[in-house]
């Protein structure tokens, strides 16, 4: 129902685009991070050592200045931070819009929305499902499907992607965060309000393509590759 | 042409309303949407049924007061108001299906009749310039820049019809907040309560229960006046530069 008063003491942070802002600043954290995480990925073709040196490089970064996995707990932390900031404030948002239209249409068409924006709620959560699997199989859990050694993390890598079907969980999951980040990228340049014109606009929208291919299809080509036995033990 | 009409019918705000179905022959595709309305209307007179209620005034698209969405599109097909859509962009033996906007914000309040007095508000909270009448001054004692001032006219075509709330998936009127934020702080004399334009009017719009943009861009394509998606980060850059200033 409509509603017949005036705001009184209105502020800035408890508006909806607050929020819109909140969303945009976790997500452009996301970006950095799976920029850098597909960067390292992609060591899986220079071979066992490569990759190996690169994860142990990793927890010794800074040393002696930083503890041992020092950056890692910072970089942990922050991505923690951001994830919650994002999914509460998506989960917010989500629940605005689902009350904002009680009423649905007879027949609703869609003259402009990207499959990619339509999908960005439930490919949020399909996305969040999947960092949960992804954790628990090479970070926490270290879950060896093929049963072979989980200690050497080259070795756990190609044990994992020798097995088709959870390449193919990889793969559907690197589908999602490419659709996400398609519109995702743009989607937070808009919000932060840089692209006040026809061309930044469109400049926005071919970074966030540019950035979903890179990203999602860089993070595609070791699981292919190690199903392939291009990279193999 | 003969047309299969499917319309919303709803007695008043608080009655439960339905789809109906009417059957209309001898339609003229140089009929406006309205007038095929009309002729709707003065079958159903004829026959002692209730007319549909519906919302025109100027019928020549600069007014904003008519709205209808015409197959799941806000005006119809074609980028124009209701009124100046016609129904040579219909085919004959064509099902129209016309509902209301649908929004928390836009109830019912008849048939396809909606309240949009909540865009009124939002306007209340700042959608003005504050400044003391009397003689009109000089033209040239403000000088605004070409592009300026040809944007802020391009935004103030907004009619404030609600096409951009009816066609949004999250119901939201950022596209509207948009217009007017940009067509005022594109000018000199928007610029002393800019600040407090912005986080007026936004609080307004969600305290009205619109819902938050996602950069979609369905509002855009469906504004009869092409107000571009641009004036939604324009809002957004105007909310944040308030935010930093303390608002």
């Amino acid at each position: 129902m409509a509603t017949d008063t005036l705001v009184k003491n209105a502020r800035a942070a408890r508006t909806t685009i607050a929020l819109k802002l909140a969303m945009a600043t976790s997500g452009l954290i996301f970006i950095g991070f799976v920029l850098m995480h597909m960067y390292g990925n992609l060591k899986a073709f220079g071979g066992r050592d490569a990759f190996n040196k690169y994860a142990e490089h990793l927890r010794t970064f800074g040393e002696p200045m930083l503890p041992h996995e020092g950056l890692l707990w910072v970089i942990r932390v922050v991505l923690l931070v951001a994830l919650v900031v994002h999914v509460a404030s998506a989960a917010q948002l989500a629940a605005r819009a689902s009350k904002s239209r009680p009423v649905k249409y007879e027949v609703k068409k869609n003259k402009h929305s990207s499959i990619s924006s339509r999908t960005m709620r439930w490919g949020g959560v399909a996305l969040l499902l999947f960092i949960v699997w992804h954790l628990i199989n090479f970070t926490i859990g270290k879950v060896n499907v093929s049963g072979g050694a989980t200690t050497d993390p080259f070795n756990l890598l190609v044990d994992s992607f020798d097995v088709w079907w959870l390449t193919l969980i990889y793969l559907l999951a690197m589908l999602a965060l490419g659709l996400h980040l398609h519109h995702g990228t743009w989607s937070a340049l808009q919000t932060l309000g840089l692209t006040n014109s026809a061309r930044s606009r469109k400049a926005a929208k071919t970074t966030g393509l540019i950035v979903a291919v890179v990203i999602a299809g860089g993070f595609m080509l070791v699981p292919l590759f190690t199903l392939f036995g291009v990279i193999s033990k | 042409m003969k047309l299969t009409l499917k319309i919303w019918r709803q007695a008043n705000q608080d009655a439960k309303g339905a789809m109906h179905t009417y059957e209309l022959d001898e339609v003229s595709e140089d009929m406006s949407f309205l007038e095929m309305l009309d002729v709707l209307n003065e079958k159903l007179n004829a026959d002692g049924e209730e007319p549909i209620a519906f919302d025109s005034d100027c019928r020549e698209g600069i007014c904003g007061m008519c709205s209808l969405m015409i197959n799941g599109e806000a005006h119809g097909p074609e980028v124009t108001t209701t009124c100046q859509l016609h129904m040579r962009s219909f085919n004959d033996g064509e099902t129209i299906t016309i509902e209301p906007w649908r929004a928390q914000a836009f109830p019912v309040i008849k048939d396809l009749v909606v309240d949009r007095s909540a865009f009124d508000r939002i306007i209340q909270m700042g959608g003005f310039i504050s400044v003391n009448t009397g003689a009109a001054p000089d033209a040239a004692t403000m000088p605004v820049p070409k592009d300026k001032a040809d944007r802020s006219f391009d935004m103030a075509t907004c009619i404030g019809c609600g096409a951009c709330v009816a066609a949004c998936p999250n119901g939201s009127a950022s596209l509207f907040l948009g217009a007017k934020i940009t067509h005022l702080g594109e000018l000199p004399q928007g610029q002393a309560e800019r600040n407090e334009r912005v986080v007026n009017m936004a609080a307004q719009h969600d305290h009205e229960h619109f819902g938050g943009c996602t950069n979609i861009g369905e509002c855009s394509a469906a504004c009869p006046k092409e107000i571009p998606l641009d004036v939604i980060s324009q809002l957004n850059k105007d909310l944040r530069t308030a935010m930093k200033q303390g608002r």
